[in-house]
C-alpha cells in the first residue's frame, strides 16, 4: 500500500486550491490606495549612443508625476554579477557596470534608457510614447554574432573591453597538456560543432513589481515576481540603492513560474522603489509580454566545438570542448557561473573518462542578458556529451546502449572523483539503464518501426544517460570558485501554544508544491497532521534568511535546514518532557508524536509539549526557556548528483520533416522520493521544455540586433499536442550520502537529459531511413531544418 | 490600446452610415483588430461591430450554393456547415484555438486577408462568390496579394457564398509557433474541373496552382501531381521555411489533399 500521507505519500497540491479556484494573489493582483504606473521607455536599436532626452514635453502631459532617465541614477550602484571567474591567465573578468536605466549607451533592443511614472497605466503609455519620440539615439553598428564579437575590436558593447570578451575561462587549465596528449595518440577522435539554442524563459506570470516608501517610518517595501527574494534585498539594498537591508522588504507573493529568469535582480525593481521614495506613493510596473521577450534574462546561447577521442571499441579516453557562451549586453546575477561552474565541471557526464579540458569564452553581444535557466548550463553540457557520445557510436558502427554501459562509471566507485573537480557522492547508473531499457520495451523497437513505415514515417529511438549537479554548494568550495555570496539555507520552525506549526522556509516556491511537501516532511517528523503544519516563504520579513528556490535545491538545501531545525525542536521538546513527567533528559524517546519516558507508559503528546511551553506555570527558567520556536542554517557538504537515463522514440515524417514525439521514457535516481506526484510534474514539466528547446524552441535575433521572434506568433512554445504521455519511473535509488533526507532534487532533470534524446532520436531515424549523410541537426529541430538536412 | 468609441448597429445599412465617419473601422471577432489596438499599432476613434447584424450571421444552404454571413464565427461553420459542406468546416474547425474560433469570422479573415490564413484558400479553392454591400465580386478577383482586397472605401464584406464542389479537402501544415499555414491547400472537385488554391506559401498571397488544377482535372488522383514541380520563386521565406520549403510543402500538401478528399 503506499502511504496516504506523509514522507512519499502522493498528498495533493495544497496550494492548487487557490490557483485552481482564482484565489492566487499575484504581485499585479495587488490594488493599492494612491498608487501610481510607472511605463519604461526602452530602446528599439540594439546598440545606440543616447545624444539627448527631452523630456519637457512629456512631462507636461496629463498625469505624468515623475520622468527619470539613466542621468538620476548615474552615481548609484550597478547590479553586480555574483560570481567573479579568472581567465585562464589568471585575470579577473570583466565586469562592466549595469546601471538602473541605461546611460550614455543602449545596449540591445529593450534596453530601458528612461521611465515615466503617471496617475493611470495609459497616461504613462502615453508619455513613454512621447519621451521615445523626444528622444535622439544615434544607432550604432550591432554586435550580435558571438564569433564576430571576439575578433572585431573596432565595435563594443562596451567602450571599454576591445574584445567584448568577458573572460577566457579553462577548466581546469592545468590538466590542459595531459587532455592534448591523450588525443594525440587516441585510435579515434569524434568531432561535433553545435549550437545549444538560445531560450526566452515565457514563465505565464510576466515580471512585476511594486515598490512603496512609507516617509513615516523611512521603511521601503518591494512586492516583485521573485524566486530568490532575500537575494534581490540584499542586491537592492547593499549594492544598488544604499538602502539599509532592516529599512527593505521584499516580499514575493505568488509568482507564476520563473525557471531561473526571476532569480535576479531587475532595473525595474530599483526603479520602482526609487520613485516610490520620491512621490510617496506606491509605484508599480508590470511587463508587458513583448518586455517579457526582449528583457527577461534569456537561457542557453553556447556555440560548441566538442571533440571525443576514444579506442575503436568505444571506450572513451578523453573529452576537450570550446564554446563560446553568449552572456548579453549585461551580466546578469548568475550569468558568469552558469557557462563555467555550471557547465564545465559536469563536462565528465556519468562516464569514467579520465580527461577532460573545457574552454569557455564568454562574449559581450547586444542582445537580452543570458542566465541560468532551468537547469543552467548541465544541459549544455548533457546535450555536448549525449551528442557526440551517439556521433562517435555511429561512426564506429556501436550499439550506443552498449557504449554507453561500458563507459558509466560503475556503483562500486562511488564516491568517485572526476576530472573536472566534482566528487560523485553515490549513483547507480546501470540500475536506471536496464530500467530504462525495460519501460521502453526497446527490445520490440522493430515492430514499433515497421508500423511507422507502413505510415510513410521514419522512426528512430535517441538515448541520453545524463548526470546533473544540483544544490549547488559547500560555501567554502563556491567562494573559492568565485561566488560572491553563500550557499546554505535556513528555516524557522514555530510551534504555536495550540500544536500546530508555521515553518518560515528560504525556498520560494512558484509553482514547484512546496507548501504540500514540505508540509508532509514535517507533519511525518513530529507525528502531527500535514493540515497542521503551514509553509511560510517569500518574505524577508517573516524568514530568517534564504537564497531562494533555483537549482533544483529547495529540498536538499532548504528542507535539509527544515529538517535540522525540526530536530531541534524534538530535541527541545525532550527537554520539556522530561521536566513535565519528572525523569531524565536522556530518558525521554520520541516518536509517533509522542514523548515518552523510555521503559514506562508514561508519555507526553507533542500537543502536550507544545501547549506547555507556552503556558509554563512551572518551568525551572534557569534550565529550560519557555516557548517552541527553532532556526537552523544548513550549509551542504556537496552538491547533490541526480542521474537517469532517457529514451525517446520519434516519428519522422521524410516529405515534410515534422518530428512527432512518439513515445519519452524516463528512468531517474533522485535519491528518496518525498512526493511521487510532484516529482513526476516536475520530470513531465522538464521534458516538455526539453522538447520545446530540441524542436520548437528558437530565439532569434537579426544581423541588427532587432529580435525577430518577440511574440508567440513567431516564438513556439511547446503545446500539449507537441508532447506525449510520459513513462516516468523514479523507483531506482541511491538516497543522498550528505543531507538529512537523502534527496538529490528532480527540478531540472528532464530539461537536462531530455533534448539529447531528441535530437539523437531524430538523426537515428534518418539514418534508419536511409540518409545516412546527416550527421547533425542544430536545435530547434525543426520541420525546415529536418527536411533541408534530408536534401541539403 | 487608445480610447475608441463603439457601435453595434442592426443593420447593414447602419453600419455602412456609421462607417463612413471620419476614424472610422469595422469590428467583426476582433481576433485580429484588437490586438493590434493593445499594441497601439490601430487607433481607431470608432469601432462598428457587425456582430449585432443578423443578416450578415449564419450558415444556409441555397440554390446556388452555402452561403455564409460574415459575421459567422469560425466555430458556427465548422458545426453548421459540417452537413453541407465537410471540406469547409475541417477548415474552420482547424483555425486557432476555441477561443480564436468562437470569436473570430469569416468575413473578419477574408477582409484582413493574412497571407497565411486559411479561409483565403477555402474561399478561392471553391471559387466562391464575396457578397459586399455594394456587389458580388468572384473569389478569382477578390484577393489581390497579401493583406489586400477588392474592397473598396466604405465597402464590407456581407457573406460569402461557396459552390459546393463533389469532393474537397483542405490540408493545413501548421507554422510551429502561430498555427497558422505555414502553408495550406485547399483542394476542390467540381464536375467541370479541379481548384487548388494555396495559402501560406506566396509573396503574393493566396494563388491558385494552374498546373495542378490541369492535371487534376484530368486525372483525380496524388499520383497525378507526382511530376509536376512547383517554383521556390516568389514564395516566402523567414524563420519558419525557406521559399524551397514551402515549394515543397505545396506540392507534399496537394498530393495529401487530394488523397483525403477521396
Ligand atoms: C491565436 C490566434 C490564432 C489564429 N489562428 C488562425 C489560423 O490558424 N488560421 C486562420 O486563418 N486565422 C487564424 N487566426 C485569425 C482569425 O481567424 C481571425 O478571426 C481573423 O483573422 C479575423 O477575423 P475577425 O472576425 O476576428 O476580424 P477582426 O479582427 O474583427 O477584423 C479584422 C480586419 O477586418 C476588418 N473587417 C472585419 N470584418 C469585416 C467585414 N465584414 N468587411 C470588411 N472588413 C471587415 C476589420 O476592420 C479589421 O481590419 C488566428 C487568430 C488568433 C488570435
Amino acid at each position: 500500500m503506499p502511504k496516504d500521507h506523509g514522507i512519499g505519500a502522493s498528498s495533493k497540491r495544497r496550494e492548487d486550491v487557490r490557483f485552481l479556484s482564482g484565489r492566487g494573489v499575484y504581485t499585479d493582483d495587488m490594488a493599492l490606495h494612491g498608487q501610481t504606473y510607472a511605463v519604461f521607455v526602452r530602446s528599439n536599436v540594439a546598440h545606440g549612443r543616447i545624444k539627448s532626452i527631452d523630456t519637457s514635453a512629456a512631462s507636461k502631459m496629463p498625469g505624468v508625476l515623475a520622468i527619470f532617465t539613466g542621468e538620476d541614477f548615474k552615481d548609484v550602484g550597478g547590479n553586480p554579477a555574483g560570481w567573479l571567474i579568472n581567465s585562464r591567465d589568471g585575470t579577473p573578468m570583466r565586469e562592466p557596470k549595469r546601471p538602473v536605466l541605461a546611460h550614455g549607451k543602449v545596449r540591445h533592443v529593450g534596453d530601458a534608457y528612461a521611465a515615466v511614472v503617471a496617475e493611470t497605466y495609459n497616461q504613462a503609455k502615453d508619455a513613454a510614447q512621447q519621451l521615445a519620440d523626444d528622444s535622439d539615439i544615434e544607432e550604432l553598428p550591432a554586435i550580435v554574432d558571438m564569433k564576430k564579437a571576439v575578433a572585431d575590436s573596432s565595435n563594443r558593447v562596451h567602450d571599454e573591453i576591445p574584445d567584448n570578451l568577458c573572460f577566457d575561462w579553462g577548466w581546469i587549465e592545468d590538466n590542459r597538456a595531459a587532455v592534448d596528449a591523450a588525443f594525440k595518440s587516441a585510435p579515434h577522435v569524434t568531432t561535433l560543432e553545435l549550437v545549444n539554442n538560445r531560450l526566452v524563459p515565457n514563465a505565464m506570470e510576466p515580471r512585476s513589481s511594486i515598490g512603496e516608501y512609507n516617509p513615516g517610518t523611512g521603511d521601503y517595501k518591494l512586492t516583485t515576481t521573485s524566486q530568490n527574494p532575500h537575494l534581490t534585498r540584499l542586491l537592492v539594498a547593499a549594492f544598488v540603492l544604499g538602502i539599509p537591508e532592516n529599512k527593505l522588504t521584499v516580499v514575493a507573493p505568488d509568482v507564476g513560474g520563473g525557471f531561473g529568469s526571476k532569480i535576479y535582480h531587475y532595473g525595474e525593481e530599483a526603479l520602482v522603489l526609487a520613485a516610490s521614495r520620491k512621490l510617496g506613493r506606491p509605484v508599480r510596473w508590470t511587463a508587458e509580454r513583448t518586455e517579457s521577450f526582449l528583457t527577461d534574462a534569456h537561457g542557453r546561447d553556447h556555440v560548441t566545438k566538442i571533440e571525443m577521442a576514444s579506442t575503436k571499441d568505444g571506450e572513451i579516453l578523453a573529452i576537450r570542448t570550446e564554446t563560446l557562451a553568449n552572456v548579453g549586453a549585461y551580466l546578469s546575477n548568475f550569468s558568469t557561473a552558469t557557462p563555467t561552474f555550471l557547465h564545465g565541471t559536469l563536462m565528465a557526464g556519468p562516464y569514467k573518462v579520465p580527461h577532460v579540458y573545457v574552454n569557455v569564452k564568454t562574449v559581450f553581444t547586444n542582445t537580452a542578458p543570458v542566465d541560468a535557466y532551468r537547469g543552467a548550463g548541465r544541459p549544455e553540457a548533457t546535450f555536448s556529451i549525449e551528442r557526440i557520445v551517439d556521433k562517435m557510436c555511429r561512426e564506429l558502427n556501436l550499439d550506443p546502449f552498449e557504449v554507453r554501459r561500458k563507459n558509466l562509471i560503475q556503483p562500486d566507485q562511488f564516491p568517485y572523483t572526476t576530472p573536472v573537480g566534482l566528487v560523485y557522492d553515490t549513483g547507480n547508473y546501470q540500475a536506471t539503464l536496464d530500467k530504462l531499457i525495460e519501460l521502453a520495451d526497446v527490445k520490440n523497437f522493430d515492430k514499433r518501426a515497421a508500423a511507422s513505415k507502413a505510415k510513410g514515417k521514419l522512426r528512430g529511438m535517441g538515448l541520453s544517460t545524463w548526470i546533473e549537479a544540483c544544490g549547488i554548494a559547500p560555501s567554502n568550495l563556491v567562494g573559492v570558485l568565485g561566488s560572491r555570496v553563500g550557499l546554505y539555507d535556513a528555516a524557522t520552525v514555530r510551534v504555536n501554544a495550540t500544536g500546530n506549526i508555521s515553518v518560515m522556509t528560504g525556498a520560494h516556491s512558484h509553482g514547484q508544491g512546496h507548501e504540500t511537501v514540505f508540509a508532509q516532511i514535517v507533519a511525518e517528523k513530529l507525528g502531527i497532521p500535514e493540515s497542521s503544519v503551514e509553509i511560510v516563504h517569500g518574505d524577508t520579513s517573516k524568514i530568517p534568511f534564504g537564497m531562494g528556490s533555483y537549482g533544483s535545491r529547495s529540498l536538499a538545501v532548504c528542507g535539509a535546514a527544515m529538517t535540522k531545525a525540526v530536530d531541534k525542536i524534538i530535541a527541545k521538546g525532550k527537554k520539556i518532557a522530561a521536566h513535565m513527567l519528572e525523569a531524565a533528559e536522556g530518558d525521554i524517546t520520541f516518536e509517533d508524536g509522542k514523548f515518552s519516558v523510555a521503559g514506562t507508559d508514561k508519555a507526553k503528546t507533542f500537543g502536550e509539549i507544545a501547549f506547555s511551553a507556552y503556558v509554563p506555570h512551572n518551568y525551572p527558567l534557569e534550565t529550560l526557556e519557555p516557548g517552541l520556536e527553532e532556526t537552523a542554517f544548513y550549509d551542504p557538504a556537496n552538491f547533490t548528483y541526480p542521474a537517469g537515463a532517457y529514451l525517446c522514440e520519434v516519428e519522422v515524417d521524410p516529405e515534410t520533416g515534422k518530428v512527432d514525439i512518439a513515445s519519452f521514457t524516463c528512468a531517474d535516481d533522485f535519491g528518496h522520493v518525498m512526493n511521487p506526484m510532484i516529482v513526476e510534474g516536475q520530470v513531465h514539466g522538464g521534458v516538455g521544455q526539453g522538447i520545446g528547446q530540441a524542436l520548437l524552441e528558437n530565439t532569434s535575433y537579426d544581423e541588427n540586433g532587432q529580435l525577430l521572434t518577440a511574440s508567440y506568433m513567431d516564438y513556439a512554445m511547446p503545446r500539449a499536442d507537441d508532447v506525449p504521455f510520459y513513462t516516468v519511473d523514479h523507483s531506482c535509488v541511491t538516497p543522498c550520502t550528505h543531507n538529512p533526507l537523502g534527496v538529490k532534487g528532480c527540478g531540472e532533470a528532464g530539461a537536462i537529459g531530455s533534448p539529447p534524446a531528441v535530437v539523437n532520436a531524430v538523426i537515428d531515424a534518418l539514418h534508419r531511413g536511409g540518409h545516412t549523410h546527416v550527421k547533425h541537426i542544430d536545435m530547434p529541430v525543426s520541420p525546415a531544418r529536418v527536411w533541408s538536412a534530408i536534401n541539403g | 490600446m487608445h480610447n475608441f468609441d463603439f457601435v453595434k448597429p442592426a443593420t447593414i445599412a447602419d453600419a455602412v452610415k456609421a462607417l463612413s465617419a471620419e476614424g472610422a473601422q469595422a469590428l467583426s471577432g476582433g481576433q485580429t483588430l484588437t490586438p493590434t489596438m493593445k499594441q497601439r499599432l490601430a487607433a481607431p476613434s470608432l469601432l462598428v461591430s457587425l456582430t449585432g447584424i443578423a443578416e450578415m450571421k449564419g450558415v444556409c444552404m441555397g440554390d446556388d450554393g452555402l452561403s455564409v454571413g460574415a459575421a459567422t464565427t469560425h466555430a458556427t461553420v465548422a458545426k453548421e456547415a459540417a452537413a453541407h459542406y465537410p471540406a469547409l468546416a475541417a477548415l474552420a474547425g482547424g483555425i486557432g484555438d476555441p477561443a480564436v474560433r468562437n470569436r473570430g469570422t469569416i468575413g473578419g479573415s477574408i477582409a484582413n486577408n493574412d497571407p497565411a490564413a486559411c479561409y483565403p484558400a477555402g474561399v478561392l479553392g471553391s471559387g466562391a462568390t464575396v457578397v459586399t454591400n455594394r456587389r458580388r465580386i468572384a473569389a478569382d478577383d477578390y484577393f489581390q496579394g497579401m493583406f489586400s482586397t477588392a474592397l473598396e472605401e466604405g465597402e464590407i464584406v456581407t457573406g460569402v457564398t461557396f459552390p459546393v464542389p463533389e469532393k474537397a479537402a483542405y490540408v493545413k501544415f501548421n507554422q510551429p509557433a502561430s498555427r497558422f499555414a505555414l502553408t495550406g491547400v485547399f483542394v476542390a472537385k467540381f464536375k467541370d474541373g479541379v481548384r487548388v488554391a494555396v495559402t501560406g506559401a506566396s509573396n503574393n498571397g493566396v494563388f491558385r496552382w494552374a498546373e495542378a488544377e490541369k492535371a487534376l482535372s484530368s486525372n483525380f488522383a496524388a499520383s497525378a501531381v507526382e511530376g509536376l514541380t512547383v517554383s521556390a520563386d516568389d514564395m516566402i521565406g523567414d524563420l519558419h521555411g525557406t521559399p524551397a520549403y514551402r515549394a515543397n510543402l505545396v506540392k507534399v500538401l496537394t498530393k495529401r489533399a487530394v488523397a483525403a478528399a477521396q
